[in-house]
């Protein structure tokens, strides 16, 4: 404290304030466009026996919002027919049980575990088939070409998810999340399903090679190094701006300051 | 032995040239020192880099939009079709040793340039530094921020990426929209339909050749002028209009202005080592069929991209032709009124004021409460767009609807800047008064002492001389009366007669106004007709403390203002 | 150019703060005795100039701490630049990781060299030299009204001698004569491309010509697009090198449940809920694709223009002033989708001929 008010009506005490201002500013925004760690993946395996038990859970954990059958009610959808990919990708990326009603259902720690989720989703494929939960083997980039789903990516996804898959931001409050942290089986189940705002990319326009090659784009992509330095979040020029102005500059006026600062100047002492 | 190199080396040329009488002039040029006088020092530096790092660029890129499929080295893109120019950018990324931190330090040099000359402008402005004799040079200025938008723009667009065909696509809009000619410019550009095959030569030569070679032309005619001219300097202890006080060139400045180019260099290669700029690899190739999200320009285009976004969908059909106000208004409106505004500028402030005197030294931009109200004002009009530019980014990461943030800079960039204007002019005010409060009674030292009486006071010491010359700021200079102010003769003043003469009086009364300093008027109309301005000078100083303080101003303790007279009145002889 | 040659030649209007000379020298010892560069050239040579400039610092213990330091300084920044030409040498490049150590090598060295030099160059400045601070005068800028006159004088005689003014027809057809040289490097760049023409409306959709798939290049059946929901980019059959004619035909078909499509949507020109619209906004030609299944929204991901798809693709927010055009598309005998004929109206940005 006694530091500080010694110094407070140092003539530069004014431009430290502004500059630690900025620093902070700096990297406050850092710190937003930072990302996490990939979760695991979840392994599918169909259970015919366990319906039961999935709808019991649902009854627990779903109904209250999508009704007992699964109808749907007035604040969500029926999911009669979404089939157990829709389940599973929901569940297993946290979004559902939905935490509250909002433009996006954004991905957390998912509520149900594993054997719940597939329990679940099940129950549902039980009721009208849909699009079922892919395999391993479907999933795999083994022998995947990730240029041509570079091409796809490019030409399907990064008007919405940005070209690496960093996200991006959609009407009313909506928006295409990052890809930094969806599982092989969860990016597959996406296209399948079409979940939320995003559109359907069925079988047939899509064929199952081309999304295993968008996979190998997306999990390359994302673990690729950035030969350049710090990726300032892969995001294009805005973060470059940033760095221009508050690095960049910020750094020059400092060296401007020390170069032209006066140079054991006496200073007055009461 | 220096002086034999020196009759050796330098002999030879001054038997030639006759050097030694102009050399020892100019080893003897005076620079004055303030840190914002390197501002415009930076983009000379990032302008020699740019051309060091581009040169070696371009033995290695290969502007062409021939088709070819790609087999180097980043083999995410193997097998893809592509241009010539972005297979070649590519390969100096990952085939050509230290070509990508050449093309990083370009990239990174490009932006510091611009954001460079954006600050040094903002000082010449709010100092007051394009004043007379400097306006040419201010224009130069302007020119010069052009050309580097320009450059810049052509620049980034030639690795022919997506985000940069994302660019080109969207002049190709803006240009179309131009009433009457903008289809055949646009045809005329791009050699025919979008994207065509000549746009990237087009741009390259004139990105490599013709801007560079003007941005080099006016840059040596700015620093003739400026060296001929003599720099600015900041108000302070015997500093005037008739001088120039600081260091000489050699050997002060040289070893300045050289750290400072290593500086420039040493920035740009650590930003180049540790932060990725424009990571092409990552964006793929141009194609006209896909678009990535948060497509941004560099930032210096940001302000465009933003005016275009917050426009409303005007377009007007008339007699079969189409008016595309929604895109040509806002391409070329903002910036367009703002640059011709500042080029203007030094000339409607000089014909408000009628100020036609030299300035040789800086006003601090609380002096000039107006000018840097304005100019508070234009800068949050532009931000607000720059910031709108990145409005999808904003909300993205900062959890606002999209629509939302358009919706708000449509309204801020009305409202914003005009409350920008009023708090700047308050808080200039305020400043000004606590110059004068300093001035008046001295600095706070925090010391409270206990007077005898019982009573507390807070111990000043009196501004010490250089931050006297610094404070003792000179009132606004005369220039025209106030409109309602009949002279003698109930006459108006000469400028100041009929309808422009009233409104160019009632802008004087705006543009002028500022806090007096108690007692300076009558001196600085004495000095206005010569054309001095020098209110630092010794007798004022001797003449603030002993001038009586107009309105009460606040005091810490009650009675310290007889004790702070009192010191100010005792150390006034000590001087 | 101002010239302070140590007389008392300055222009009178100097300010009194400087009486005793040109040059104040602040914080120094007294001026030494004369020792000019240039010896015996000095242009005042009748007595020696007084020393301007202080040969050594205030402070000389201070001093010799600042040269080791300048020194270590620049002893870092060369150790660097071999480092530099070692990373060139030693490190190769050719894939990602590779590039990735050898930019880290080459911009680190590079970095260290140039803030050695930096450091180093700046701590000699600042505490090696002898701070002086110098007061020169400035002259003032316009020249004194007898070099006007003078000048005013000579330029008219030059013009009376040459005629100029007292021959009006010279002067006239002088003009004349540059007035088409000047404009003719405008005319020069007339070739720089084609004329619109009509090119602008078209595009090379025409009647029966396929729509298959961006970048799979496959044609579609309604009955392979069938889950509500769903947007997929196409382009015309054997068009996917062909970027001129992709920058204006590229498409986006998006599939609808039965009934949500409505006018202004023109409904004889959709397969079975199936719509094609243009993907180049028709603000300034961004490919738009951001298409929400649940609002039916098609957002440009440039400026943010934002279409109704099932109503006609009408403007909803944004920029952009007009409908993306919608294609007509049916299906061929093989069963697979076709366009009808062209887009009816211009696609993309609006143009002054456009109407």
């Amino acid at each position: 404290m006694r530091w500080i008010t010694a110094r407070r009506r140092h003539p530069a005490a004014g431009y430290a304030i502004v500059l630690l201002t900025l620093v902070a500013i700096g990297l406050g925004y850092a710190a937003l466009t930072g990302a996490g760690s990939p979760a695991s993946a979840s392994a599918p395996a169909p259970g015919q026996q366990q319906i039961a038990r999935g709808q019991e859970i649902f009854a627990r954990n779903c109904a209250s919002c999508h009704g007992l059958e699964a109808q749907g009610t007035a604040v969500a959808p029926s999911l009669i027919g979404v089939g157990a990919a829709a389940v599973d990708f929901q569940v297993s990326t946290g979004r559902m049980p939905a935490a509250e009603q909002g433009p996006e259902n954004v991905r957390k720690p998912p509520v149900l575990d594993t054997s719940q989720t597939l329990e679940v989703a099940g129950y549902i494929a039980s009721l009208a088939g849909g699009p079922a939960i892919p395999s391993p083997e479907q999933v795999s980039t083994a022998g995947a070409d990730v240029a041509v789903g570079q091409e796809l990516f490019i030409a399907n996804c990064a008007q919405c998810h940005n070209f690496v898959g960093a996200g991006g931001a959609l009407t009313y409050g909506k928006f295409a999340p990052a890809l930094t942290q969806a599982t092989p089986t969860q990016i597959y189940e996406a296209m399948l399903t079409g979940p939320e705002a995003m559109p359907v990319f069925n079988d047939t326009t899509m064929t199952p090679m081309n999304k295993r090659d968008i996979i190998a784009y997306v999990t390359a992509t994302r673990t690729e190094a950035n030969p350049g330095g710090f990726s300032l979040g892969r995001i294009g020029p805005v973060t470059e701006g940033l760095v221009a102005f508050l690095g960049l500059l910020l750094f020059m006026v400092v060296a401007a300051l020390w170069i032209t600062a006066k140079q054991g100047k006496p200073r007055e002492h009461e | 032995m220096a002086n034999r190199a020196l009759d050796g080396v330098g002999g030879f040329l001054d038997d030639r040239f006759r050097g030694a009488k102009s050399f020892r002039t100019l080893f003897k040029k005076i620079f004055p020192d303030h840190w914002t006088f390197l501002l415009g020092e930076i983009a000379l530096y990032c302008f020699i880099i740019l051309l060091l790092t581009g040169t070696f660029l371009t033995f290695f890129f290969q502007p062409s939009m021939t088709d070819v499929i790609y087999h180097g080295s980043y083999t995410h893109l193997d097998g893809i079709r592509m241009s010539e120019a972005y297979a070649s950018t590519l390969n100096i990324s990952f085939d050509v040793r230290g070509g990508l931190l050449m093309r990083q330090i370009h990239h990174w040099a490009a932006d510091l340039f611009m954001a460079a000359i954006f600050a040094h402008m903002l000082r010449i402005f709010f100092t007051g530094a394009y004043r007379k004799p400097r306006e040419v040079n201010w224009l130069i200025g302007i020119v010069l921020l052009t050309l580097g938008m320009l450059e810049g723009l052509f620049g980034y667009s030639l690795p022919d990426d997506l985000l940069s065909g994302a660019g080109l696509r969207i002049l190709e809009g803006v240009m179309q929209s131009i009433p009457i000619v903008g289809t055949y410019l646009a045809f005329f550009l791009f050699g025919g339909a979008f994207p065509g095959h000549l746009i990237i030569p087009r741009l390259y030569i004139l990105h490599v050749l013709l801007i560079p070679g003007l941005i080099l032309a006016l840059i040596t005619a700015h620093l003739f002028i400026m060296f001929h001219q003599k720099h600015t300097q900041m108000p302070g202890k015997g500093r005037t209009d008739k001088n120039v006080v600081g260091a000489p060139l050699y050997p002060y400045f040289m070893a300045k202005t050289g750290a400072f180019f290593f500086f420039t260099f040493a920035a740009l290669a650590l930003a180049s080592t540790f932060a990725q700029i424009n990571p092409v690899w990552l964006y793929g190739p141009y194609t006209p069929v896909a678009m990535s999200a948060g497509s941004q320009p560099d930032f210096y285009m940001g302000m465009l991209e933003g005016a275009l976004r917050v426009m409303v969908p005007w377009e007007w059909n008339v007699a079969g032709h189409t008016f595309s106000f929604n895109v040509f208004l806002p391409a070329l409106l903002p910036l367009g009124i703002i640059f011709t505004a500042a080029a203007l500028w030094p000339f409607i402030e000089q014909w408000i004021t009628g100020d036609k005197r030299e300035h040789h030294v800086n006003d601090r931009p609380r002096n000039a409460p107006t000018r840097t109200a304005l100019g508070m004002a234009v800068i949050t009009f532009y931000g607000v767009l720059w910031l709108e530019g990145a409005n999808d980014i904003i909300a993205d990461h900062l959890n606002i609807a999209l629509y939302t943030t358009t919706r708000i800079a449509q309204v801020s960039m009305f409202v914003a800047p005009v409350l920008a204007y009023i708090i700047t002019k308050r808080i200039c005010l305020g400043l000004q008064r606590k110059d004068l409060h300093l001035l008046e009674h001295g600095v706070e030292t925090g010391i409270i002492r206990q007077m005898p009486s019982g009573e507390f006071i807070e111990i000043t010491r009196p501004v010490s001389e250089e931050e006297q010359a610094k404070l003792a700021f000179p009132a606004r200079p005369p220039g025209l009366p106030a409109p309602d102010s009949a002279d003698e003769n109930g006459i108006p003043a000469p400028g100041t007669r009929g309808a422009i003469g009233k409104v160019r009086a009632r802008l004087n009364t705006i543009l002028t106004e500022s806090v007096e300093l108690p007692g300076s008027n009558g001196h600085t109309n004495g000095h206005g007709a010569d054309g001095s301005g020098q209110a630092q000078d010794e007798p004022e100083h001797a003449a603030v403390p002993a001038g009586g303080v107009p309105d009460g101003s606040q005091e810490i303790a009650p009675g310290a203002g007889q004790a702070d007279s009192g010191s100010s009145g005792d150390d006034a002889p000590d001087q | 150019m101002s010239e302070t040659n140590g007389h008392g030649e300055l222009p009178d209007e100097t300010p009194d703060e400087t009486p005793a000379g040109p040059h104040r020298v602040i914080g120094t010892p007294p001026p030494a005795e004369a020792r000019t560069l240039l010896g015996g050239r000095e242009p005042d040579g009748d007595r020696p100039a007084p020393r301007e400039l202080p040969a050594d610092p205030a402070d000389l213990r201070k001093a010799k701490v600042a040269e080791r330091l300048v020194a270590a300084c620049f002893i870092v920044a060369m150790l660097a630049g071999i480092g530099f030409i070692a990373a060139y040498i030693g490190l190769e490049v050719h894939s990602v990781d590779a590039v990735l150590r050898s930019n880290l090598a080459l911009g680190t060295s590079l970095s260290v060299a140039f803030l050695g030099l930096a450091f180093g160059a700046t701590i000699w400045v600042r505490h090696l030299m002898p701070e002086v601070e110098i007061t020169e005068a400035r002259k003032p800028l316009a020249s004194p009204a007898e070099d006007r006159a003078a000048f005013a004088e000579t330029f008219t005689e030059g013009a009376d001698a040459s005629q100029f003014a007292k021959r009006p027809l010279l002067r006239r057809t002088l003009i004349a004569a540059t007035l088409p040289i000047a404009v003719a490097p405008i005319v020069l760049l007339r070739d720089m491309g084609p004329l619109p023409g009509t090119s602008l409306r078209h595009t090379v959709w025409r009647k029966g010509l396929r729509l298959v798939e961006d970048v799979s290049n496959t044609p579609i059946r309604p009955a392979d697009f069938s889950s509500p929901g769903g947007m997929i980019t196409v382009i015309p059959e054997g068009y996917q090198d062909d970027d001129d004619a992709l920058a204006k035909a590229a498409t986006i078909i998006i599939k609808f449940a039965p009934g949500e499509l409505q006018h202004p949507t023109v409904l004889n020109w959709t397969v079975d809920g199936i719509v094609a619209y243009s993907k180049i906004c028709t603000h300034v030609g961004c490919p738009v694709s951001l298409y929400e299944q649940t609002t039916h929204h098609i957002l440009c991901p440039c400026h943010q223009s934002t279409f109704n798809a099932p109503k006609g693709a009408q403007v909803i927010f944004g920029p952009a002033a007009r409908p993306l055009p919608q294609l007509p598309i049916t299906t061929d005998a093989e069963g697979y989708l076709v366009a009808q004929s062209d887009f009816h109206e211009p696609v993309g940005p609006s143009f002054w001929e456009r109407g």
